[in-house]
């Protein structure tokens, strides 16, 4: 039996505003618990929300970003049910009347393929808070400081067919969200994280099976594994005579599967109904123009220019642009030097990317600026590093031993590039060493390695080894 | 001294005839050897009261006094203020000490008004009678066997036994012109968004409005001005300037055109009531205006709309008395559910339980359409019949309520024919429209009020309209028996 994987993403992007979405309250990460929540965040009696309008501004950014429609009229609703980490008792999101309404984004998938993934809606909504289960013993602590924080939930239509399909969208959303400067996106806080729906249904068939969905996968790993798990769950159920049941389930890493959490039958009726608290936001033509004159370059057409721009393989292109940061550091380090940007490029997704993953930093955290990097590839290209030493400049850099020049200067990393000077040393090795000489012109072509290791160790490693290489087979007469 | 009206109090404190102690030790001791029968308080704040009284002696002293420096006031027990009970006559908030100040109170003390104490109201304002208040019911003062109304029953009997000069209050449905009306006392409801309702516990979010009961519509108008106005914690509260009120009383009526809905003298109206109204009418025409009879034809239709919107936004405002981070908690629950479900059958009353059943019921999945979707037309089609009226003419009078004061129980069995006592003011909170209530007289020695509906933001034209009313008639002087 063949069958289709069915998925769609419902993605919560934390807003990167300064204060929160209905009160003045601070959004700040990690604070202690309770001191970010104000009265309005508390739900005191006789509170009310008030609108922050950089909110709705960037929720426009995001919609305008993905080529959606921005609402002329949204409307805020209560969704109604009771838990303790929700202090009014409602959450005031969108439910009829979302800001952003059917955009789309364009997915790169290997082998030059392209997928379209719809976004039906983008809509705004506030934060609960959270729950503290292992604090107390036999008690449950509330930390309300998340309470309140705006969110942008992004829902996709049902366009993805793979696990890998859905990677690629998150991460396109993520890196849409980072380059508008709407969301940090930083996943283990949470501020960017998904609920996956996933069904599956024969090959070849119209309606949507029955879908579960796995709530709050927060890394891009995750979100693979959970849908991978529930795919093959799911053809097992389907497979053994089963029906699937629509529900909501948790991911466990630890065991890498999918758990239930409760029933949608029994589900909570929410009883969504417009908030009386807060007027309809009206956005007029002029503040959505506004906002577009004010959006930044998207990684495509980023992509497109440093193609075009810097003759970089799109490969090459749309790996550096794939977050907004990688890019600037890419494009600053290109400027402060010669203009190198293939080497660029290359330093940056071999030595610099390999040195990240073995420290586990981001690019904002790089201890080598983009403007020593230039220098480094800059003496490479004048002749002064050989590629060995340029790397060992680039670690000392990295270790925080100065800059490449005084890296270049006190160990003495320096490659001879006088032409009588190698050649001396050359006409010195081939005198001291007959008969390897005598061996070579017999015919043992291999020994040449010795003879170039030779003129090598005797100038300390400060040579070009092609040169020498050259230089040495013109003297033998090969 | 507490028959005298505002303005005269704020010249005798200015002209240092007066004390502002001495005026606030004078009411402390009314309110001392008369709440006790008419339990118009739930809290009395005596000594914050002297210290804010001695505070507005000395800024009359330095010349830098507001006309309502130093002049007492009480405030409905639904108003937050800043390490006081608020209790909103439940006993829900019983325990509750807000942090904070509603802007109204906010306001009326950067004034320097004294606030002598909290009022007591039906519970959550739910209640026409005042029987719902978990502190008991008020009596009113004309007659202690009877209802003051509700839920501003204790802001009104205190204005009408003289125990204050003044009174905030707040109108959902009529909360503050029938209980006016009941009291023989002047009270007006602003238009929806004049009075910012920061602070203001919320019954029904759409429809609440802070106002103001006084002796007088002279009265009444410096409180207002000082109170209303735009606050950006509250983003329905309109940017709009105020009117000064007090100063735009004088107006001549001379072709003022008053509406009179024929469908507010229909079935159901005390022939009293309608007698004491007729009058009243009849004054206004001697005084140059004209009658126009105007139809409100969806008038029938107004306690149908208001007992879905309004139980709709209560039961998910009153969703945060939950049990977890303030007011009432079931002792020992066994989990979650426990805790919520006792916390809060016990913490409310019967009347207040009913409604967020009813509010969560049109809000269901399956039912939202056929009542809440629907409520919300027949409030267009209610405000529209305003809107076609206030075409033809400038203001609609009639009377408050279709009976004066009923006796306690005497409408307890069938809450429908409580919700039967707001069928002339329901309609103007579902339209948003400010209106007001002013003594007109009296039917079996019991208060007769006359509602004056006004168009948006006509809170001036209100007031004078009623000012010159009260310039020719003593109704509104007339202080109950045992209260003089």
């Amino acid at each position: 039996m063949m069958w289709e994987t069915v998925i769609g993403l419902e993605i919560h992007a934390q807003l990167a505003t300064r204060s929160k979405i209905f009160s003045g309250a601070p959004t700040a990460y990690g604070a202690e618990p309770n001191v970010q929540a104000c009265a309005v965040d508390l739900g005191l009696p006789g509170v009310l929300p008030v609108l922050n309008a950089e909110a709705v501004r960037m929720a426009v950014k995001f919609g305008l970003a993905v080529e959606a429609r921005i609402a002329p009229r949204c409307v805020f609703a209560r969704k109604n049910y009771f838990y303790p980490d929700l202090p009014k008792g409602y959450q005031i999101s969108q439910y009829e009347r979302p800001i952003v309404i059917g955009g789309h984004v364009w997915l790169e998938l290997q082998a030059g393929e392209r997928l379209r993934v719809g976004i039906t809606r983008a809509h705004l909504e506030e934060d609960a808070g959270k729950s503290v289960h292992d604090a107390y013993q036999g008690l449950t602590g509330i930390d309300l400081n998340r309470a309140g924080i705006p969110l942008l939930e992004i829902v996709s239509e049902p366009d993805m067919r793979n696990a890998r399909q859905a990677v690629a969208y998150m991460r396109k959303i993520h890196s849409i969200v980072r380059y508008l400067g709407i969301c940090d996106g930083n996943m283990q806080e949470g501020s960017f994280r998904c609920d996956a729906n996933v069904s599956i249904r024969r090959a070849g068939e119209q309606a949507l099976g029955t879908r579960t969905e796995i709530k709050n996968l927060n890394s891009f790993r995750f979100v693979e594994q959970a849908i991978d798990f529930e795919v093959e769950r799911q053809i097992e159920v389907l497979e053994s005579g089963g029906r699937i049941v629509q529900q909501t389930r948790h991911y466990d890493p630890d065991r890498q599967q999918t758990r239930p959490m409760r029933n949608k039958e029994e589900a909570n009726d929410y009883r969504y109904f417009p908030d009386p608290d807060l007027l309809p936001v009206a956005v007029d033509a002029a503040f959505v123009a506004a906002v577009r004159s004010q959006l930044p370059e998207l990684a495509e057409a980023r992509m497109e220019r440093l193609v075009s721009t810097f003759a970089l393989t799109r490969e090459q292109a749309g790996s550096l642009t794939a977050s907004r940061e990688v890019a600037d550091y890419f494009e600053a380090s290109v400027r402060a030097g010669a203009g190198n940007a293939r080497a660029t490029a290359n330093w940056m997704m071999g030595e610099l990317s390999a040195a990240m993953n073995r420290c586990e930093i981001d690019i904002s955290q790089v201890p080598v600026s983009p403007d020593a990097l230039a220098v480094i590839i800059a003496r490479i290209d004048d002749g002064t590093l050989s590629a060995s030493m340029a790397k060992q400049v680039f670690e000392a850099v990295w270790n925080g031993e100065g800059t490449p020049q005084a890296v270049i200067e006190t160990r003495g990393l320096q490659q001879v590039t006088d032409s009588d000077a190698i050649e001396s040393i050359v006409d010195r090795v081939i005198a001291a060493n007959t008969d390897q000489v005598a061996q070579f012109r017999a015919g043992k072509h291999k020994v040449l390695g010795f003879l170039v290791g030779q003129v090598m160790k005797a100038a300390g490693g400060a040579l070009d080894p092609k040169r020498v290489n050259a230089l040495m087979r013109e003297k033998l007469g090969a | 001294m507490h028959a005298r009206s505002v303005l005269e109090l704020s010249r005798a404190l200015r002209a240092r005839e007066l004390s502002s102690v001495e005026l606030t030790q004078h009411l402390l001791a009314r309110i001392e050897s008369m709440d006790g029968a008419l339990n118009a308080f739930i809290t009395v704040t005596a000594q914050q009261a002297l210290e804010q009284a001695r505070a507005a002696d000395r800024r009359i002293a330095a010349g830098t006094a507001h006309p309502l420096t130093g002049i007492p006031l009480v405030h409905k027990d639904i108003f937050c203020t800043d390490g006081v009970k608020t209790s909103c006559g439940s006993r829900m908030l019983d325990n509750f000490i807000a942090p904070y100040d509603a802007t109204v109170v906010e306001r009326l003390q950067a004034a320097g008004m004294v606030m002598l104490g909290k009022t007591n109201m039906d519970e959550f304002a739910m209640g026409s009678s005042n029987e719902t208040s978990y502190y008991g019911p008020v009596r009113n003062p004309w007659d202690h066997a009877r209802v003051p109304g509700g839920s501003s029953g204790g802001s009104a009997a205190a204005v009408a036994a003289r125990l204050s000069p003044v009174a905030t209050c707040t109108d959902t449905g009529g909360s503050i012109r029938q209980p006016a009306s009941l009291c023989g006392i002047t009270g007006i409801k602003p238009t929806y968004g004049r009075v910012s309702r920061h602070g203001m516990i919320a019954f029904a979010s759409s429809l609440d409005q802070g106002g103001v009961m006084a002796a007088s519509a002279e009265d009444a108008a410096l409180l207002l001005e000082t109170m209303a106005g735009f606050d950006a914690r509250d983003s329905t509260c309109v940017d709009r300037p105020v009117e000064r009120y007090a100063s735009v009383l004088e107006q001549d009526l001379k072709g003022l055109r008053i509406g009179v809905p024929r469908q507010h003298f229909g079935e159901g109206l005390a022939a009293g009531v309608e007698a004491r109204v007729r009058d009243a009418l009849a004054l206004y025409e001697s005084l140059g205006a004209r009658l126009v009879e105007v139809q409100l034809p969806n008038t029938d239709l107004s306690i149908p709309a208001y007992y879905v919107v309004a139980p709709a936004e209560c039961s998910s405002n009153l969703s945060r008395f939950d049990g977890v981070r303030f007011g009432y908690r079931a002792d020992q629950p066994v989990d979650l559910d426990d805790l919520y479900r006792r916390s809060r059958s016990e913490g409310f009353g019967a009347e207040v339980r009913r409604r967020i059943m009813i509010g969560t019921y049109v809000l269901s999945a399956g039912y939202y359409d056929a009542y809440y979707l629907k409520a919300q037309k027949l409030r267009r089609l209610i405000s529209a019949d305003y809107s076609r009226a206030f075409a033809d003419v400038d203001v609609i009078m009639g009377p408050t309520t279709p009976d004066v004061a009923f006796r306690f129980g005497e409408k307890g069995a069938d809450p429908v024919t409580m919700y039967l006592c707001d069928i002339y003011t329901n309609g103007v909170n579902l339209a948003g429209l400010p209106a007001m209530s002013i003594p007109v007289g009296f039917s079996d020695a019991l208060p007769v009020g006359l509602h004056i509906v006004g168009n948006y933001f006509e809170e001036g034209r209100l007031l004078s309209i009623a000012h010159a009313y009260q310039r020719e008639t003593h109704w509104h002087r007339q202080v109950p028996e045992g209260y003089a």
